[in-house]
């Protein structure tokens, strides 16, 4: 199926002059099929469980059935985008599979019982009734999030290179952090609730600790690891410490560097819900304990989802960086 | 008087003397010998080849000219002052051309004038002295990019730009295939005659030092004394096949341990 997708591709400068109608996007006409049966299923089957919301994912996913069949035929001439969507072709297919499947398993026949299971109705309905809640959630959190991100990054950074380029440095500093390391967020609790004046602060704190230790502690392998050569042709060229330290041992180690931020952009996510127990009034991790809570896990599976596609960009946005600064590896790797 | 004629004819350049230096390395708490007792003087412009077996302690003659380390006894002594820490008039170009591989070929170069902060005024010369290798076309690649010895190239540019008075090489084209390690050696060659610098190689190939070198100096096994010296009288360009040094590898050889019938 795909395989005759990318055969027209391939010939397309010959065959779109002479038979525009005989390339068609197959996975993209079956998608549409698929779309289509789990509008059909939600929309004609009666709710077993009421989740709210029938008629708007019935419609949702015919507008979506429709245009995954408008693309199916103009798909080609989207060029890279176009190329995008062809290439996720059989995933479409199966997401309109999985709508039916699910909404059929939860809402239509019960199999799955509420609150425990929500068809994606149930996610549309959370959606819908609370968006103003989850956008200040979203905004919430993403102050939290920033705000400790980076400043742990830029902690774990400046500390991972004196570990690794200072011998009495890591004497000391090495054991600590290994110390630290494994010590769960939740622990540190008592601790900073003395420490820190208020709870937005402790917050800050814990978040900045799960992304700064793997930074640190991948910063100062890369640094301890550079080639010893590299360090003698900068010396015989007139290199200072400083030099040595800003023009040779940082970029050497900015690959271990990058591991570390993309170690740390998922702890740090992991870390929220935690870090969102200390009497936050709103935030994502917030969100989730509070409906966990009231067992209203359409809500809490609405508000996972946000936090995956979020952490999802936020990784897509680190590749994009990385590629920019480490532009010199392409073709070693 | 010849002196000042020295001086005034080679006004680029250092002298390296080298006066009886010891050097002990400890590697976990035992101690290897690498230099007994060398001594030996290179007159300003002069090019000198140290020839010896592998792993004899060549390249750490080389790393104390260049500032890297102190000897354990002895001293070596540029001008007359002796050399304690890296300078830039002194540049050691290494076996492996150990470029920075998140510079280009151009930022590479331009390492010696930033961390001197001369980047500035002197930037006209980083293109000249790509030139001078041959590597104008190349300033914007990566390290991975380049050829063996194109990298090598690069790496004399790097060393070039500073202007040094010395230049250390230590076995730089020894893993260069043979075709490419002739056409470098003609290269450097040129380079030290139109340079004016002084000229300290280290090598093991015969050859090699033979045809680029006013002298060469054999050194023994581990740890390293010096054996013998030889003055090449040749002018160059030399031929590997002229009577002359034919004659003066045989000898060379045989200071080496090497017979030529065996």
């Amino acid at each position: 199926m795909s395989a005759a997708v990318e055969e027209s591709f391939d010939e397309a400068g010959r065959r779109s002059v002479t038979l525009p109608f005989a390339r068609i996007w197959r996975s993209g006409l079956l998608a549409g099929g698929t779309w289509l049966v789990a509008a059909a299923l939600t929309y004609g089957l009666p709710d077993v469980i009421s989740w709210g919301a029938t008629e708007l994912f019935a419609a949702v996913v015919l507008t979506g059935a429709g245009i995954l069949l408008a693309l199916s035929v103009t798909v080609h001439r989207l060029g890279s985008v176009g190329r995008t969507l062809v290439h996720y072709g059989p995933w479409f297919v199966v997401l309109g599979l999985w709508f039916a499947a699910w909404e059929v398993v939860t809402a239509k026949l019960g199999w799955l019982p509420k609150p425990f299971f929500s068809p994606p109705q149930g996610l549309l309905q959370a959606y819908v009734t609370d968006w103003e809640r989850l956008l200040i959630c979203i905004a919430y959190t993403g102050r939290l999030w920033g705000l400790g991100f980076f400043s742990g990054i830029v902690v774990g950074f400046a500390g991972g290179v004196a570990l690794g380029w200072s011998k009495r440095f890591a004497y000391w500093g090495m054991p600590l952090l290994k110390l630290i390391g494994p010590v769960p967020a939740s622990a540190w609790i008592p601790c900073i609730f003395f420490i820190f004046p208020t709870t937005f602060q402790a917050s800050i704190f814990l978040v900045a600790l799960a992304s700064g230790i793997p930074v640190a502690i991948l910063t100062a392998a890369g640094v301890s690891q550079v080639n010893r050569s590299f360090y003698d042709v900068a010396r015989t060229l007139g290199a200072d410490n400083r030099f040595l330290v800003l023009k040779v041992a940082i970029p050497a180690s900015l690959p271990n560097v990058f591991v570390g931020v993309f170690m740390g952009l998922y702890y740090s996510f992991a870390v929220l819900v935690v870090a969102e127990m200390l009497g936050a009034k709103f935030g994502l991790g917030w969100y989730l304990q509070f409906n966990t809570a009231y067992s209203a896990y359409a809500n809490v599976y609405a508000a996972l989802i946000i936090m995956a596609l979020i952490c999802a960009g936020l990784v897509r946005l680190l590749f994009l960086v990385r590629d920019r600064l480490l532009g010199w590896q392409r073709g070693i790797l | 008087m010849s002196l000042a004629l020295l001086r005034a004819s080679f006004p680029n350049s250092i002298a390296l003397d080298v006066d009886g230096v010891s050097h002990r390395y400890e590697i976990d708490g035992s101690a290897l010998q690498v230099l007994d007792n060398v001594s030996l003087t290179i007159e300003r412009g002069e090019f000198v080849a140290l020839l010896g077996p592998s792993g004899c302690g060549k390249s750490t003659l080389l790393r104390l000219a260049a500032g890297l380390e102190t000897p354990t006894t002895g001293a070596v002594l540029a001008d007359g002052r002796p050399i304690t820490a890296p300078n830039p008039d002194r540049i050691l170009v290494f076996q492996d051309a150990t470029l920075f591989p998140w510079r280009t070929v151009r930022a590479n170069v331009a390492t010696g004038l930033e961390a001197r902060g001369v980047i500035r005024e002197r930037e006209y010369r980083i293109g000249e002295v790509l030139r001078l290798v041959k590597l104008e076309g190349f300033a914007d690649f990566y390290a991975h990019q380049l050829s063996g010895g194109m990298a090598q190239r690069a790496a004399l540019a790097r060393a070039l730009v500073n202007d040094p008075k010395l230049l250390l090489l230590d076995e730089p084209f020894g893993k260069l295939d043979s075709l490419t390690r002739l056409k470098m050696q003609n290269e450097l060659l040129h380079l030290w005659k139109s340079g004016g610098f002084t000229a300290l190689l280290v090598t093991h190939d015969v050859e090699e030092a033979l045809l680029l070198a006013d002298r060469v100096i054999v050194l023994s096994d581990r740890p390293a004394s010096i054996v013998a010296e030889v003055r090449v009288e040749q002018p160059h360009p030399r031929r590997r096949d002229s009577a002359n040094l034919v004659a003066l590898r045989r000898s060379l050889l045989e200071k080496l341990g090497i017979s030529h019938d065996a």
